[in-house]
């Protein structure tokens, strides 16, 4: 104990001395650099995990959400325009994508354990695994569709007749989110006995 | 050593066999279109393009998605689906349709909810839920594409039936 005590007297003596060879400016400059350095080097690496190639380098998620993501919308369709991964998963506001990176570290611990490294225990973690997504998005108001799907650039008119509908009224009105009816749309849904009734089999 | 022999005459022969077809094949291939031309026009999707040629498939045909229900042709006909369903889940996990047309949630989404008979097992017994023989709803319901008819239809339906069987009966 009277060790430490001493060793952090002796860092705080270090500090807390002006520097007796180096001037300030280049204490000042050389920070200033350091620091950019660091914050430019952090995002960069941050920005990585952000990346498909990143998600899709376990085979559980190469092989599951990833697999069944391409024969959807959001992978295939007439404009090309497509979503990956983080686009829906990770917030893109830095405050929430840090939180949700402190998160993920429970998915880290997934790994290395091996929680879902097979076929058969992703399918029997796919409700717990789903319900997470579902309970964030409507909890956010479904901000990570909304970075696309802007409700106030949607035309009722070119929507088909029960799509506009709804939008028009549930969604305008706040009382629905995106998530409350489009679930489902990227990956496969589980069994959703005790969620929806009448839509699985017991 | 006889049998690499054997094996090398068997070669020949195959190659010889071959030369000749290859000459052969052309008229084959002739006499194959006519008989093909002869056929119905529409014996495929390929129509009647012959077996080597690649041909351009037709352009998929938008669905119809107007929600106005169809008249059903005969009494025992499962209606038609009068919308798009390209990308419903229907595995035995999840039944997108039944996620407006169950009883439950028919009238959240006012969608018809299916009838009591889907519900019936095979001893006409009801159950509490549909019935796995009636779970896959597009081995009966399909949906409806706003394309030509590919052969003319000469169905007649009942009720014209049961007409033209009194008009012979008054004569």
């Amino acid at each position: 104990m009277n060790k430490i005590i001493h060793l952090l007297k002796l860092v705080w003596t270090i500090l807390s001395k002006p520097a007796v060879h180096l001037s300030l400016g280049f204490l000042t400059i050389s920070g200033f650099i350091a620091g950019v350095i660091f914050w430019g080097g952090f995002n960069t690496a941050m920005e990585l995990t952000n990346t498909e190639e990143f998600c899709t380098s376990c085979h559980e998620m190469r092989d599951n959400p990833f697999m069944e993501l391409q024969t959807t919308i959001h992978y295939s369709n007439r404009s090309g325009v497509r979503a990956i991964c983080s686009d829906c998963h990770v917030p893109h506001n830095w405050t929430d994508k840090i939180a949700r990176k402190m998160q993920a570290s429970k998915e880290v611990w997934g790994k290395i354990f091996g929680t879902i490294d097979t076929r058969e225990k992703f399918e029997g973690h796919r409700l717990q695994l789903a319900q997470n997504e579902w309970t964030r998005l409507k909890a956010n108001d479904s901000l990570e569709c909304r970075n696309c799907h802007q409700f106030d650039s949607m035309d009722f008119t070119r929507q088909s007749k029960r799509a506009a509908k709804q939008h028009s009224s549930a969604l305008a009105n706040g009382e629905k989110t995106c998530i409350d009816c489009h679930k489902g749309i990227a990956h496969k849904l589980p069994n959703m006995e005790g969620v929806r009734e009448g839509t699985s089999p017991h | 050593m006889k049998n690499t022999l054997m094996n090398n005459v068997a070669t020949l022969f195959a190659t010889a066999a071959l030369a000749v077809s290859s000459v052969m094949l052309p008229s084959i291939a002739s006499a194959t279109d006519a008989v093909i031309d002869n056929a119905p026009q529409v014996s495929t999707l390929r129509g009647v393009a012959p077996l080597n040629a690649e041909v351009t498939p037709p352009i998929i045909e938008k669905v119809e998605n107007n929600d106005l229900k169809r008249q059903r042709d005969y009494p025992q006909q499962p209606p038609t689906i009068p919308h798009d369903i390209s990308k419903y889940q229907l595995d035995k996990n999840f039944n997108k349709c039944m996620d407006c047309h169950s009883r439950k949630l028919a009238d959240e989404a006012q969608a018809p909810a299916v009838s009591v008979t889907h519900y019936m097992n095979r001893d006409g017994e009801f159950l509490g839920e549909v019935s796995p023989r009636r779970y896959f709803c597009t081995q009966c319901h399909v949906h409806q594409l706003e394309g030509e008819p590919l052969v003319e239809n000469t169905f007649t339906d009942v009720d014209e039936l049961i007409k033209q069987s009194i008009a012979r009966d008054k004569k």
